[in-house]
């Protein structure tokens, strides 16, 4: 899919719950699959622990709108597994992750002023 | 491990082999990381449910992304979806209609309560040809009190009564039945109350249930008409409920049931016979063991009462079954021929398919490349031949709903089922089934084709590879097939008309042309006495013979072909009373000048005459036929012989007519004069009017029913048509049945033409180069037309041998409906092989012309 091709971020928007955390999690750096749940797992203090399924649907999406990228980079022979598949956040990615921390934002500043969220540091 | 491994054909197949493995590991990570058995059980139902939910929502989103697919493929090429859609929908459209009238006839439980437990019982006269016939008030009394099969056993009777009273006079169809008939076939009135056994008592008040139609157009759907009082034949009956808008008994034209109330002197003869009996079998009591109970009776009966039962036994059949062998040849020739033309649509559409898939195979070669695995192309091009077939059998249901009203001549009236089936939801099943089947049928040849050679061959863009060859046969193949299919529905239908012309082309012993006939049923007992009819017929005759145009003007009891019964045992004196050699004759009263204004030939002696009183000598006229088998055709006047109660002298002969209609022999016919009825039942009381007319029948109509007002302004006047129309509703239902066939047999010529057609030319594109090549070494355009028109003829001659063996088996199958023509019918089969050739030629022209045109240089430079 060529850049110009790809739509524009807010027509993405609301990201699906896995979609947003899957972005938060390759946001740090590239990972397989498996590091992926681990990684959200362990950001939402095991809060959300995504399943197998759920994660390659949508890791599958995902490369289809063009937010990650399969890449070659792959660790030391000695760490890796030749079934596992590393992903990278594109650009992209970046840009609609960061419209829909904005949206979220605007949404909870929302609550806040109307006294249903409290203000915290 | 291989647990979860399970989980995993929940996915799509391309799906697995891409996330699998990973899926797999990811799993086994977590497992190893989960301790104590109860975070490994939590683990366990966490993936299930992953599974279950991801899975499907998977599933979806391939189809979807297929179905936009292949909408972007159909619509690149409009012609090809719009041809593809066409077909499936004449295809399934054609085998809906067609299974829906089978289903409604043959298959369909009748719309009672437990419906596959009733019977109808009917005596059996095998000396008479006649399996199914009425019986008598005694023998149904006898059978109901000596059979222990039946939890209920309940009769009727045909009626025919004039509703008087409110509006307009009108003669309306119906049944007698006895009390116990609708609790019997499980169905309640809607409004009101059912017979009770004190309604059917003898002398009771007589009431009345109105049918959901009859109460709707007389009565506005009034529901104070309970109760109320109305006049039937000129008796009062009351009101006392109405039937549910779906109830039909016993045939579609009932439009009121009274109750039979038997008369205790209605026992006493057991030759008369005009009930029919319906029975509710027991729980655990099967048709057979029914059916051996009430031999055993009609045996016993028969030794008891050896001169009136004597050769008589009993049939029970299923109420379902009570359908005539021609009418389920007629609906499985229909559904055969359904069957031929999906058959041939379908091979179109593979046909079709195929040929865009071979189009497109660079374009599936290059997804197989660029990693698209077989099953994913499969299911693609699955999706992509599935939208048109969805689309085809929308519109054939469509198509079927419409053309069903026409078809309504096939339904027959013997059963009590409505007259236009509706299409039910088996019956949409079916249609999906049958849209389903012909996505699949023609979306996996191409599929598992495209599946399975694509590969760096096409890309490399080899020519006429051996696969090439393969697929051309197959396409041969199925274009031998549509026309295989064409010519046996050809045959068929020219066998049917040929069958037609034959039936048409014979003599029904009147002249039918110019002649008006409408029926004055007189009313009981208002009429019951020969005084109280006479001055009516004097009348209505004397006035309608001074009409301006009328020739003659005549009444009978019932006219011919409307009425095929009537059947009466003749006595012959000196000839000895034999059970088994039966003599019988159809009986009909008529008044003076009948046989003139029927245009019966008068063959010997002389008419009626109005001084054949009753006082005078009872005299009789007979047909031909009566002479040369019961006199050996010596001279009969003068002779004596006893029918209807009485000697009568033979005054005269008339040619025969088809009482029974064109195609079944009739009995002997006997005419009796209409002042001398002697106790014959007033059921025979001359009804038909019939006026031959040197004018337009029909512009008599408005004269009579004034002339019928004078004479009594309470007299209904029904069933006006002309004799021609009579003769004509005896080939109606063929006629309907051929106008189907035709259709089809339309519809399978035309699609064989445009398979033939297809074919040839997607044959000259592929061989473009190779015809090139040979026009450039000096081929002339003799040879270029014998190599495609060739190719044409090739396989409508295969196409034509094979169609020919199976029509032949075809009419094999349809020869009792063919009147006499033979199932070889050399012109029929003629006729089907030229239409072929022509089909042929027809289907190669425009390839031919295109191969022709072929420019030698263009066609080598592109090689």
């Amino acid at each position: 899919m060529s850049k110009s091709a790809l739509p524009a971020p807010e027509t993405l928007l609301p990201l699906p719950p896995a979609t947003f955390h899957i972005l938060i999690a390759l946001a740090a750096g590239d990972r397989h699959g498996y590091a992926i749940i681990q990684e959200v797992a362990t950001r939402t203090d095991n809060q959300i622990r995504l399943g197998a399924g759920t994660l390659y649907r949508s890791l599958q999406r995902m490369l289809e709108q063009g937010l990650i990228i399969e890449t070659d980079n792959r660790p030391a022979a000695a760490q890796d597994d030749e079934r596992r598949r590393y992903y990278r956040i594109t650009h992209y990615g970046e840009t609609v992750a960061r419209a829909e921390a904005r949206r979220l934002t605007q949404l909870v500043r929302l609550a806040r002023a109307s006294g249903l969220a409290k203000e915290t540091a | 491990m291989r647990f979860y491994h399970a989980f995993l054909y929940l996915y799509p197949a391309s799906w697995r082999a891409e996330y699998g493995a990973e899926m797999c590991a990811v799993f086994a990570a977590r497992r190893r990381e989960a301790s104590g058995v109860l975070a490994v059980l939590a683990l366990w139902i966490e993936a299930l449910a992953d599974a279950v939910t991801t899975a499907p929502a998977i599933q979806w989103d391939i189809f979807r992304q297929d179905l936009r697919y292949a909408f972007r493929a159909l619509g690149r090429s409009p012609g090809f979806a719009i041809t593809v859609v066409t077909i499936a929908a004449l295809g399934i459209g054609t085998t809906t209609a067609a299974y829906t009238m089978v289903d409604h006839v043959l298959i369909r439980p009748l719309p009672f309560v437990q419906s596959d437990r009733l019977v109808r019982l009917s005596q059996d006269l095998p000396v008479w040809g006649s399996h199914d016939s009425d019986i008598s008030p005694a023998n149904y009394r006898d059978w109901k009190r000596m059979s222990t099969s039946f939890a209920e056993m309940a009769a009727f009777n045909g009626l025919l009564v004039n509703i008087t009273g409110q509006g307009e006079p009108e003669a309306i169809d119906g049944a007698s039945v006895s009390g116990e008939m609708f609790s019997l076939l499980g169905i309640q009135p809607v409004v009101g109350r059912s017979f009770n056994a004190e309604d059917d008592r003898d002398s009771a008040p007589a009431t009345v249930i109105l049918s959901y139609g009859l109460w709707q157009a007389r009565f506005a759907g009034n529901s104070s008409i309970i109760g109320s009082v109305i006049e039937l034949d000129g008796k009062p009956h009351t009101v006392i409920g109405v039937m549910p808008e779906d109830f039909n008994f016993p045939t579609r034209k009932a439009r009121l049931w009274t109750t039979l109330q038997l008369p205790p002197d209605a026992y006493e003869d057991r030759l008369d016979t005009y009930l029919y009996a319906i029975g509710r079998l027991k729980p655990g009591v099967t048709v057979s063991q029914a059916a051996a109970e009430m031999r055993n009776i009609g045996s016993r009966l028969a030794r008891a009462f050896p001169k009136q039962l004597g050769h008589t036994s009993v049939t029970v059949m299923r109420l379902r079954d009570y359908v005539s062998d021609r009418s389920v040849l007629m609906l499985k020739v229909l559904l055969g021929a359904a069957f031929c033309v999906l058959l041939i649509a379908c091979a179109n559409l593979a046909n079709l398919t195929l040929a865009r898939a071979l189009v497109r195979s660079r374009e599936l070669a290059v997804r197989t490349a660029l990693g698209a695995g077989r099953e994913r192309l499969i299911r693609q091009m699955l999706t992509e031949s599935l939208l048109p077939a969805l689309a085809g059998g929308a519109l054939g249901l469509f198509l079927a709903h419409a053309a069903l009203p026409l078809a309504v001549r096939l339904v027959p009236t013997s059963l009590p089922i409505a007259e236009v089936p509706s299409i039910d939801p088996r019956v949409l099943l079916f249609a999906a089934g049958l849209t389903c089947a012909t996505g699949i049928i023609f979306g996996l040849i191409p599929a598992l084709r495209a599946g399975r050679d694509q590969g760096l061959s096409q890309l490399q863009g080899a020519g006429r590879s051996s696969a090439h060859v393969r697929q051309e046969r197959i396409r041969s193949l199925l274009v031998v097939t549509e026309i295989a299919g064409s010519i046996v529905l050809l045959v068929a239908f020219g066998l049917l008309v040929r069958a037609l012309w034959r039936i048409q082309s014979i003599n029904p012993g009147f002249r039918p042309d110019h002649v008006l006939t409408l029926r004055t049923s007189l009313p009981m007992p208002r009429y019951e006495q020969l005084e109280a009819r006479d001055p009516f017929y004097r009348h209505v005759l004397s006035e309608a013979q001074r009409l301006p145009g009328v020739t003659a003007a005549a009444y009978t009891s019932f006219l011919p072909m409307v009425m095929g019964g009537g059947i009466w045992p003749v006595e012959i004196a000196g000839h000895p009373e034999d059970v088994a050699k039966r003599r019988t004759a159809s009986l009909r009263f008529v008044t003076p000048g009948f046989f003139r204004a029927m245009g019966i030939p008068l063959l010997m002696g002389r008419d009626v005459s109005e001084s054949d009183l009753h006082k005078a000598p009872f005299v009789a006229l007979v047909s031909q036929s009566f002479v040369d088998r019961y006199w050996g055709g010596e001279n009969p006047l003068g002779r004596h012989f006893n029918i209807g109660n009485h000697d009568r002298v033979l005054i005269g002969v008339v040619a025969d007519v088809r009482v029974r209609g064109l195609e079944r022999s009739s009995e002997p016919q006997v005419y009796l004069s209409w002042q001398q009825p002697n106790d014959v039942s007033t059921w025979y009381a001359p009804k038909d009017l019939v006026i031959r007319t040197t004018t337009d029948p029909g512009s008599l109509v408005p004269a009579l029913r004034r002339i019928i007002h004078q004479a009594d302004p309470d007299q209904p006047v029904s069933d006006v048509m002309p004799l021609a129309d009579i003769v004509e509703a005896e080939t109606a239902s063929r006629r309907v049945q051929l106008d189907v066939l035709g259709a089809f047999a339309a519809m399978a010529f035309l699609l064989a033409a445009v398979g033939i057609h297809g074919l040839l030319l997607f044959a000259v594109a592929a061989r473009t180069p190779e015809i090139g090549i040979r026009i450039a070494l000096g081929a002339q355009p003799g040879d270029i037309i014998g190599m495609t028109m060739g190719d044409g003829f090739r396989m409508a001659a295969a196409g034509v041998v094979a169609g020919l063996v199976l029509a032949y088996a075809a009419a094999r199958v349809l020869e009792s409906a063919l009147a006499g023509v033979k199932p070889d019918d050399p012109p029929t089969f003629a006729a089907a092989c030229v239409l072929a050739t022509l089909m042929a030629l027809a289907g190669s022209l425009l390839p031919t012309l295109r191969a022709l045109r072929v420019d030698p240089t263009i066609a080598i430079r592109a090689e």
